[in-house]
């Protein structure tokens, strides 16, 4: 393809060229306070900001936009990211009037929020086979956390969390779940793949014991790959006494063909902004619902929301909970965008999502052309980029006018290249997407070292951005004043 | 499982069928199905028979009209009423150039910037945000952004705890905290066997002997609020940093943007880290969604939870931006990353600094003397209604105020709200009333509706 990001590259005043200036290199204010009614002691002396004018503030964030690549560019595979297209009319319902209300209206004035609230609630609950759901948690790490959280109650209740003081992930896990369990306070126990990359049931009973708090597990996991003895592992884990936690990052894949609940986890986490296409927003804000079984539902955070004998609906406290994870009631907007998504779809539009997302991931592995060693995959595969570097062929995919893969991630495959298409590419961008993959498997060593050259920045150096951080403005060399 | 034509058949069996953001039609479906050798969609599917799902959700699939009819009916249910609420969640105006161009698909539609030469926008954007945060706070490492001000609590906590040279397990905040707050930072400091203790205010501002008498080298961490959840300006945040400074703890400040506008920068009174809502600017209220503002001294760079941007230069020497210090990171580090977070607020980050650059630094400080002038002036009112005394903190104050009431604050603020008028209950005589250019014309109706609640 021949594709050429936009730049806006110009000599600033110091004669650096430089792309769109920074808005501190454009006009600035500086001002004080002399009129307020207040002691000088609690005023600051000055402030200095950026003081553009509103047309200049569309321009400068126009141009930043246009050196963005995102979703609607094309193809945006980034393996475990579920970066699919985001529906327009979700923003417009997230932009209602009525929606914009304040955390601490009383429930008899936030009737139609807590409805909302409820509504989605229920079908996640439905979708995941769980016995309900908490929408608080902010994104999917802090849905971990929560889930943790919840563990521990539970064997706190049963007098047990003093023994109870590891969490088992899989190594191939994504990095969130053993950041969350040592917040939650546990000791992560690391679970080696078994050669044909699933969870070993072997090695994970001698793993479990008294000690084991939970095991955390992606299904499909991050090779794609069904854990076809989940039923087993489940049993395993509830015989030694653990909970089973469900890392909801690739659920996308299993949209009604197969719950959570069924397979036998105690808790889970969805990743809205992935499976229900509420927009990545540049790396956020999504939402990290949890959902429980029956035995779990008393130690959810506080508050929860239910349903009134009279039909209202009611935020309350569920009376073992865990407390909060979030101020208020976590990013309602994306939320909000969440239920309006699934109302859209219902049970077809969510059964074929996972269908499109399965047979996509395995039309576009038919049509690439290096090694995939690791299958029968789902929604996502695995690529080895081979001899190559998996982050400079990333580099040299970017030429191509595409977004590459996830890279050198599982580290279970040599020089990984994680690849989620999701349903919403279109055969012919699935075809551009494996034509990238052949282009760049082409390029010579050096011509990958050389790439990207036509997106707005050349190769970053990032392991001087490290070494000598700069991480504002004031810190920027060359500078313009 | 059937694929529809979309154009072959009718509007019902279409939604049943299929997802409207899928674009396969039926003849590429086969055509993909041939290249992978598969004979049905449902083969690829690897999942033993005894977890497969059969059954249905019962979600019934709607038109995008009905969608967004259903919804809008369902949050007209939301009673009208005029909101005089914050208590931490604040409703300036989102002036239309904040929506249009933060919704713009370049933005909205990318993420995390793993590949940085071909998202440079973004990390300018997110870039500059760190930036306004440096200028706001004084202090010169500003992450791109925490869930909401009560998870930044509990970071703070966290990261307090690590930079400490000896051990220390106790955790000191404001008795006026939010309690849903202090439950989060809770949630954070158990995992790290931390505890959390509350310590006196008086008049409305910290309470130095009470908190001199709790601190000691125990103590990890000092929380401190301006303006506090009850919207008093604190008059002695330089004693609380020298008490924490004394017992080698670390002094953390919450506040938030249009305040730091105007109030004495943190780096100057001693704040170590900086804590806040910073969607004050960007988003209107939105039930309590936020952005979680966090910026520390150079000292704790390299215990920073969450992303950073840095500058850097590209192989051709142009100035160019990307993620770093990475290895902090849970994708790099696991277990032993500063946090958990991956996900952040990105987006509302990028909103509240198109905010922030349309207001510019006039735009701002105005906005922040005016948040200090209406609520003095609404107070003043108030306190001339019979059965009302405001402020009942003799400090000054920021956006909103609590007024003492002769009459149990649950009725007053019963009887306002079935007049239209939302305020808090602060205590058994108290109500809490927050004014904004919002709100601010209705002050007139609010005041009348007290004095007929009252007198």
């Amino acid at each position: 393809m021949n594709y050429r990001q936009a730049t806006w590259e110009r000599e600033t005043d110091s004669g650096e060229p430089v792309n769109e200036p920074l808005l501190s290199e454009k006009r600035t204010g500086t001002v004080s306070h002399d009129d307020v009614d207040l002691p000088d002691e609690l005023v600051r002396e000055e402030l200095t900001l950026p003081e553009p004018a509103e047309p200049e503030v569309a321009s400068h964030y126009t141009r930043l936009s246009q050196m963005n690549y995102s979703v609607e560019h094309g193809p945006y595979p980034l393996g475990s990211c579920t970066m699919k297209y985001n529906p327009k009319f979700t923003e417009d319902v997230a932009g209602l009037d009525d929606g914009a209300i304040h955390p601490d209206r009383p429930d008899e004035y936030a009737q139609g929020t807590l409805a909302v609230l409820h509504g989605l609630q229920e079908y996640l609950a439905e979708i995941g086979g769980m016995e309900t759901v908490t929408l608080q948690p902010p994104a999917g790490a802090a849905g971990e956390f929560t889930g943790l959280l919840v563990a521990r109650a539970y064997h706190r209740s049963n007098d047990e969390d003093e023994k109870r003081r590891e969490v088992i992930v899989p190594a191939s896990a994504h990095g969130t779940n053993f950041a969350s369990a040592a917040m939650a306070g546990y000791d992560v126990v690391e679970l080696p793949s078994n050669d044909d990359g699933r969870v070993p049931l072997e090695a994970l009973e001698e793993a479990v014991g008294d000690s084991t708090a939970a095991l955390m597990l992606t299904n499909p996991n991050t090779l794609g790959l069904f854990e076809r003895n989940i039923a087993d592992i489940a049993d395993v884990v509830h015989d030694a006494g653990g909970l089973l936690y469900y890392d909801g990052a690739n659920l996308n894949a299993l949209l009604g063909r197969a719950r959570p609940g069924d397979m036998g986890f105690d808790i889970m986490h969805y990743n809205v902004h992935k499976t229900f296409a509420s927009p990545h927003g540049g790396g956020g804000p999504g939402a990290g619902p949890i959902g429980v079984v029956e035995e779990l539902t008393e130690f959810l955070p506080d508050p929860h929301v239910r349903e009134a004998e009279d039909g209202s609906f009611e935020f309350y406290e569920p009376e073992e909970s865990i407390g909060k994870v979030h101020g208020f009631h976590g990013n309602w907007l994306v939320l909000l965008k969440t239920y309006a998504y699934i109302s859209r779809l219902g049970d077809g539009g969510l059964k074929d999502t996972s269908a499109m997302a399965v047979l996509n991931a395995n039309y576009l592995a038919s049509q690439v052309d290096l090694d995939i060693p690791y299958g029968p995959f789902h929604h996502e595969f695995v690529a080895s980029a081979g001899d190559v570097d998996a982050a400079e062929f990333a580099k040299g995919m970017l030429d191509e006018g595409v977004h590459p893969p996830t890279t050198k991630w599982p580290e279970i495959v040599d020089e990984a290249l994680m690849t989620e298409p999701t349903e919403a590419l279109s055969k012919e961008q699935l075809d551009v997407l494996a034509a990238a993959f052949t282009e760049t498997d082409r390029k010579t060593s050096e011509e990958l070292s050389e790439a990207p050259t036509t997106t707005a920045a050349a190769r970053i150096d990032q392991a001087s951005a490290a070494r000598n951080p700069q991480l504002s403005w004031r810190d920027v060399e060359g500078h313009d004043e | 499982m059937q694929r529809i034509q979309h154009d072959e058949t009718d509007q019902s069996d279409e939604l049943n069928e299929s997802s409207p953001f899928a674009p396969q039609t039926p003849q590429e479906v086969d055509t993909m199905l041939s290249a992978i050798g598969a004979d049905s969609v449902e083969e690829l599917f690897d999942v033993p028979e005894a977890v497969t799902f059969d059954g249905d959700f019962d979600i019934e699939a709607k038109s995008e009209f009905e969608v967004r009819r259903d919804i809008e009916n369902l949050l007209g249910q939301n009673a009208d009423g005029t909101e005089f609420l914050g208590r931490g969640h604040y409703d300036h105006y989102v002036p239309s150039v904040v929506d249009y161009l933060s919704l713009r698909s370049e933005f909205l539609t990318s993420y995390t910037q793993y590949q940085p030469e071909t998202t440079q926008g973004f990390l300018q954007a997110l870039f500059e945000f760190q930036s306004m945060i440096v200028e706001l706070t004084g202090l010169p490492v500003a992450n791109c952004s925490m869930y909401d001000v009560a998870t930044a609590l509990g970071e703070a906590a966290l990261l307090s705890a690590r930079v400490r040279e000896t051990s220390g397990s106790r955790i000191l905040v404001p008795e006026t905290i939010r309690s849903e707050r202090h439950s989060v930072l809770e949630n954070y400091a158990d995992g790290a066997e931390l505890t959390t203790e509350t310590y006196p205010l008086d008049e409305g501002n910290t309470d130095l002997d009470a908190l001199s008498d709790l601190i000691d080298e125990d103590v990890v961490m000092v929380y401190a609020e301006s303006p506090t959840t009850r919207g008093a300006i604190e008059e002695r945040l330089p004693e609380v940093a020298s008490l924490a400074d004394d017992h080698d703890a670390a002094f953390c400040l919450g506040s938030d943007p249009v305040a730091l506008a105007l109030l004495k920068e943190p780096a100057t009174v001693g704040a170590d880290i900086v804590i806040g809502d910073a969607s004050v600017l960007g988003l209107s209220a939105s039930h309590g969604m936020g952005l979680g503002l966090f910026a520390v001294k150079q000292a704790y760079l390299r215990q920073v939870p969450g992303r950073l941007v840095g500058a850097s230069e590209t192989a051709n020497g142009r100035r160019a931006y990307t993620l770093t210090l990475q290895t902090r990171e849970q994708h790099i580090r696991k277990e032993r990353a500063t946090s958990n977070i991956c996900t952040n607020q990105a987006w509302v980050a990028l909103r509240t600094a198109i905010h922030i650059a349309t207001l510019g630094a006039s735009g701002l400080a105005d906005l922040a003397e005016d948040c200090v002038t209406t609520a003095s002036e609404a107070a003043a009112r108030l306190d001339d209604v019979n059965g009302v005394s405001a402020p009942v903190d003799d400090r000054h104050h920021f956006r909103e105020f609590v007024a003492r009431t002769e009459r149990p604050a649950a009725d007053v603020v019963s009887e306002l709200a079935d007049r239209g008028f939302l305020v808090h209950e602060a205590g058994d005589f108290e109500i809490q009333v927050c004014v904004t250019e919002t709100n601010n014309d209705e002050v007139d109706d609010l005041v009348a509706a007290v004095r007929e609640v009252l007198e």
